[in-house]
This record gives structure tokens, C-alpha cells and sequence, in this order.
């Protein structure tokens, strides 16, 4: 009767192995492998660079890269505050580029070596978060709109309304991201995405809260398999995901609200711990070869920056206003700014929001 | 403990103290990596915020006052409510089960153990989003219930606190079924065919017989399930779609969004401490239990 015992000590021990095993993910500060290949650290949104894609530059310098991935603006800051160290390349989006900035967690970049970078989209050459580019380079770029199946919504919605209409309860998916929820809610009160004023987002809570009941799901990552599925037939989100959905469902459209709605780039920056700032640089440059960056902007069904790469893309790539959005949307869309102490307002509000 | 004079005549007092050395790695490795982020966590949890997240180390008992308001206390108590029912779920899916594993022949009960724990060999997180597929309005679940007739319309599953809960059965199961089947396993079945010739019924050999003497492997099956699920936060996310927390998801909220460390670090504690008197209370019953098993 012992070797029972002994036996579910044994399980357990494999348990707790197994356990073991998947905390030792952290990223080696140690840059050299066995076979002293440097090893470049990145670190970026979950499924946002394709693998043959990080295969080719490893085959081309002879390194390791190793990807690893964050899910938020907020998580990504969060963990590098906690003293994660070892990362050389991040990729935070636009306002998280001047906090970053502000909190001296970036490098500045050598422009001498990234001839690839220069080559930008007109309007997205001086963003105002870095205006001369010093610390960071737009990657890709899109809006944020609404995703919807149009076999089950007639009439195309142009307002952000349609996510308070109680004919689609529980068929509605909103990014689980606070300062998006916030920007789309804000916008739709004709306010500006990046207010600060305590009422103001008091009141935009409050909406929230009256939407919360219809909402099926806050998500980041998988609205594009629920609106494809059809679990959703309403998703707010970034544009690509919108757009990989269509390609499974061709009844799903995407609408950009007639009362504004997000601007972004997410932009690549050299982190100021980096391990290897001159390797990142390469790697930096190669992101933004119009080729590669024309297969990543295929791949994800987001708009590169790089202006030889949009003559690269499918036309169908390129016309589809869910990745590429069309030139007369931009004057009603709005960049998202740092807001310094204001976003105690909105970690609050957010908080409360999911907490209820 | 009482029991603690009654044992020590068999371990002999000096050998015991000589061999201490043999627990200092044990005990090194504890307190560094144990006890030190413990206690900076504690620490951690009577400072400040900054404006951008980080530490400020200005000392304030403000955010365990803060924890006072009502909101908190709700999703206290959503989280003891779901681990409460999950336990409960476990122990009466998992007692029949340990009950017949340990009851079958013994060249088969290391097949279905492993069977039992085989889960464990894939990582939990692919194994939640399997579910999330099996949920799913089209998925496997609602295809089974409308071919059998059941439902007529596909069942609102997925992002429901019925998948947490599912989920979080599912997850626990086997650390309920491995202390119970060791406890049934030690069971004598002379006892219980004793209860049986003295014209027990059914259910009071049940009730005084096989659970007093399994007790130790029920509560501790319990503590083993309720433990994990009341600091769940994988489950709650992805199964009921990040629409109500539990109290890992606040946790996780304030240390990764919003960067309240502090916070964070305080909702830590006070989870630690219903962890804590979860534990305390598992020992005195488990004591007591042996104690009176003994005195018979």
C-alpha cells in the first residue's frame, strides 16, 4: 500500500516540474548562447511579426532572436518598471513612446544607420510624441473602429451608438485596453480621447457601465476569431484583426465613427539597457526594408509605414480601408496623448468599471 | 500540537539535530527566494504610487483603507463564492472517482491515476483556450446538447460564470481525487464490512464510517482545490471574458494596467491571509481528526 503514496509523490514531483518549467521564460541578460551567436532580445504585441520573418534576419546576421510578447501598452511599461532587463527592441505605441521618453527607459537612435527608416509615409514623418525621431521609429500604423458583420446588420452603423444598442446584447466585443474603451467613449460624448477632466470621465465611465450588460467579452486578442466565428457580429478594435476576419468571413466590414476615433503607430525604439544597441539597430532597419515590411503589413493586415512598402502590398491590402485607412478619415482621428497625471482619473475609472 | 511528545520518542533528539545542516540549502533557498520577496511585498504594500506607476517610497496605510470600499469586498466575495463552489463541485465528482480508483484492481490503479493527471502534461493556458473553442455558440458542447435534443438554441456558455466555474473544475479536479484516493486507499474495507454486518444503512456507513475516516484526504483534497481557485485569474479572463473578477484578476489589474503596486501588493496580503486561516484551520481539523481516530 506504500508504493501508492510513493507513486503520487513521484506525480507530484512531475507537477511541480511542469510548473516549474513555465517561469523559465524570462529573458537571458546574458546575450551570448552556447555557441556565442548574440542574442537579440524582442519584445512586442503578441502575434505581430510573422516567424519566417525573424528566421530570415537570424539566417542573415547569424544571431538569435528571441520574441517574446506583451498585451497592453500599460503591460509593457509595467514590466519593464519591474526591472526587466535583457529586452533590445520594444515596440510601444505612439503615447507610451513619451512616457517612456519621459521616464528614460529608451536610447536614442543612430539615424545614420537605419537608411530604411527615412523613407516614411508623409503624414507620419514628425509625429508629435518625437517629433525629430530621435528615440523611436513608426512601424505600423491603423485606427481603431468597429468591426461588424454586415449579414447581421443592415444599415451600416456610422456612429459609435451602435455599441449601446440593446438589439445586439451580448453579441459585442470591446478592446480590453483602458485608455481605448475611454477614447472610443469620449469621442462618442464629443469630447477629446485625452481629457482630463475629472467629470468628464466620470461621465464617460458611467457610460460604460450602462454598456457593460451587452458586452459579451473585453478583449485584445481574439475578436478577430469571435467576429469570424460569428460568437460577435459588433467588435471594437485595431483595424487588422478586422480585417484577418474578413478574410474568413467576407459579411464583416469596418467602420471608422463618424465622431473620430484613435490614430496610432506603434514604433520600434531601442531600449536604454539594451545588451546589443547596434545589433537592434540592424534589426530595426531590416523591420522597415520595404520588402519585409511590405510582407509584415500582408501578414498582420496592418499599414506599414513605409512609403516604398504600400507600393509593395496587394492592392487588396491596400485598399481596404481597415488597413490602410483612406486619406480623407484622417481629419477626424485623433493621436492618443501622454496624460501625465490624469491617468490616475483613468486607471480609477477602468478599475471600477471592471470591477462592478 | 499535542501529537508532537507522543512522536518524539521515536525519532531519537540528537541525530535529528546534528543532521540540521542538511536543511540549510532547504532553508537558504526559502528564505531568499521566499521570505525576502514576501517581505518586500509587505513592505511594498504600505508605500505610494508614482504618476506613471513605480514605487514612492512615502510610507500610508491608505491602500488597505482603500480596499475598504465596497467594490472590493464584492469581489471578495464573487471569489469565495466561485471557490467554494468549485471545491464543493470536485469533491462530489472526485469522491466516487478516487473512491472506485483505490477500490480496482491494483495493477490497474497507476493506469488510472495517470489517466487522472494526464492533463498536466499540456500547458494550462492551451488547455483553457481549448475550452474556449468546446464553449463556443458553434463549438463542440452546444453541437452535443442540440443533437441530443436537449436545447434548441445554442446556450449562451462561453464568457458565463457557469465556464468559469466549469473551467475551474476542470483545472483542480485531480488535486482533489490524489488526496482522496491515497485516504480511501488507506481505508480498511474490514471496517466498513463490519458497519455493513452491524445493519448500517447505506448512508450511515457513508457518513460514519468512510468520511471520518477519509477525513484528512477530504479537507485536504478541499484546501488543495480551493487554494488555486480562489487566487484563479487565468480562468475567470479568458473563460468569462474579463467581465468579472476575481480577486487574481485584481491583483494582476493592479500590478500589469493600471501599476499600482501598492495596491497590488496590499489585495496580495489580505488574499494571503485568507490563504492563511484556509491552512490553520485545515491543521486543526486534520488534528483533531487523527487525535480522535487515534483515542479509539
Amino acid at each position: 500500500m506504500g508504493t501508492g503514496l510513493q507513486r503520487i509523490g513521484l506525480w507530484l514531483f512531475c507537477l511541480l516540474a511542469l510548473i516549474g518549467g513555465l517561469s523559465a521564460c524570462e529573458p537571458n541578460p546574458e546575450g551570448n548562447s552556447a555557441e556565442s551567436r548574440p542574442v537579440l532580445h524582442y519584445f512586442t504585441w503578441s502575434d505581430y511579426v510573422g516567424p519566417e520573418i525573424i528566421q530570415e534576419f537570424e539566417r542573415r546576421e547569424r544571431v538569435k532572436v528571441v520574441v517574446d510578447t506583451f498585451s497592453s501598452n500599460e503591460e509593457l511599461l509595467a514590466k519593464l518598471q519591474s526591472g526587466a532587463t535583457g529586452y533590445d527592441v520594444a515596440v510601444p505605441s505612439d503615447f507610451m513612446v513619451a512616457i517612456m521618453i519621459q521616464q528614460g527607459l529608451l536610447s536614442e537612435l543612430d539615424r545614420q544607420e537605419l537608411p530604411h527608416a527615412a523613407l516614411l509615409e508623409p503624414h507620419l514623418q514628425a509625429l508629435p510624441f518625437d517629433p525629430e525621431g530621435r528615440y523611436s521609429v513608426p512601424y505600423l500604423w491603423g485606427t481603431v473602429g468597429i468591426g461588424y458583420d454586415s449579414a447581421v446588420i443592415p444599415t451600416p452603423p456610422d456612429s459609435w451608438a451602435i455599441l449601446w444598442d440593446p438589439r445586439y446584447k451580448g453579441r459585442i466585443s470591446m478592446l480590453n485596453d483602458q485608455r481605448e474603451v475611454f477614447g472610443a467613449v469620449l469621442r462618442s460624448m464629443g469630447q477629446s480621447m485625452n481629457s482630463t477632466d475629472p467629470q468628464v470621465i466620470e461621465a464617460a465611465k458611467e457610460r460604460l457601465l450602462r454598456q457593460k450588460p451587452l458586452v459579451k467579452t473585453y478583449t485584445s486578442d481574439h475578436y478577430d476569431q469571435l467576429l469570424a466565428s460569428g460568437e460577435v457580429v459588433l467588435a471594437h478594435g485595431w483595424g487588422g484583426p478586422v480585417a484577418r476576419a474578413m478574410a474568413e468571413r467576407p459579411s464583416i466590414r469596418y467602420v471608422v465613427p463618424k465622431e473620430g476615433a484613435t490614430l496610432w503607430a506603434d514604433c520600434l525604439v531601442v531600449l536604454r539597457t539594451a545588451p546589443h544597441k547596434q545589433l537592434a539597430m540592424r534589426f530595426i532597419n531590416y523591420l522597415m526594408e520595404p520588402d519585409v515590411a511590405a510582407r509584415t503589413s500582408e501578414r498582420l493586415r496592418f499599414a506599414s509605414t513605409s512609403r516604398p512598402a504600400r507600393e509593395l502590398v496587394a492592392a487588396s491590402t491596400r485598399d481596404n480601408p481597415a488597413v490602410y485607412p483612406p486619406p480623407d478619415q484622417l481629419d477626424r482621428l485623433e493621436w492618443m496623448q501622454d496624460v501625465g497625471r490624469g491617468i490616475r482619473l483613468y486607471d480609477r475609472a477602468w478599475t471600477e468599471l471592471k470591477m462592478q | 500540537m499535542p501529537d508532537h511528545d507522543r512522536a518524539s520518542p521515536h525519532a531519537p533528539g540528537r541525530s535529528s539535530c546534528r543532521s540540521c545542516w542538511l536543511a540549510a540549502p532547504g532553508l537558504l533557498w526559502m528564505g531568499l527566494l521566499f521570505l525576502a520577496p514576501l517581505g518586500l511585498v509587505f513592505a511594498i504594500s504600505f508605500a505610494s504610487r508614482g504618476t506613471y506607476g513605480g514605487i514612492v517610497w512615502e510610507f500610508t496605510a491608505a491602500n488597505y483603507l482603500d480596499l475598504l470600499h465596497p467594490l472590493y469586498g464584492k469581489i471578495l466575495g464573487q471569489s469565495l463564492w466561485y471557490a467554494s463552489l468549485t471545491t464543493a463541485i470536485c469533491f462530489v465528482l472526485g469522491f466516487p472517482l478516487a473512491y472506485v480508483i483505490a477500490r480496482s484492481p491494483a495493477r490497474w490503479q497507476p493506469v488510472l491515476l495517470l489517466l487522472v493527471m494526464l492533463p498536466f502534461w499540456t500547458n494550462f493556458l492551451v488547455r483553457t483556450y481549448a475550452w474556449m473553442i468546446l464553449l463556443r455558440q458553434d463549438g463542440l458542447a452546444n453541437r452535443f446538447l442540440m443533437g441530443l435534443g436537449v436545447v434548441d438554441a445554442p446556450l449562451e456558455l462561453l464568457y458565463t460564470p457557469t465556464a468559469v466555474v466549469i473551467g475551474l473544475v476542470y483545472g483542480y479536479l485531480p488535486f482533489m481525487v490524489l488526496p482522496l484516493y491515497v485516504a480511501v486507499e488507506r481505508l480498511d474495507p474490514l471496517l466498513v464490512e463490519a458497519a455493513w454486518d452491524l445493519y448500517a444503512s447505506r448512508w450511515s456507513v457513508f457518513t460514519r464510517v468512510v468520511v471520518p475516516l477519509t477525513m484528512p484526504g477530504i479537507v485536504g483534497g478541499c484546501v488543495l482545490v480551493f487554494i488555486p481557485s480562489i487566487g484563479a485569474f487565468i480562468t475567470p479572463d479568458l473563460l468569462g471574458g474579463a467581465r468579472s473578477m476575481m480577486i487574481g484578476n485584481l491583483i494582476q489589474h493592479e500590478y500589469l494596467v493600471v501599476r499600482d503596486w501598492p495596491l497590488g501588493s496590499a489585495v496580495s496580503f489580505v488574499l494571503m491571509a485568507i490563504v492563511m486561516a484556509a491552512v490553520v484551520l485545515y491543521y486543526r481539523h486534520a488534528g483533531r481528526t487523527a487525535e480522535t481516530l487515534e483515542g479509539r
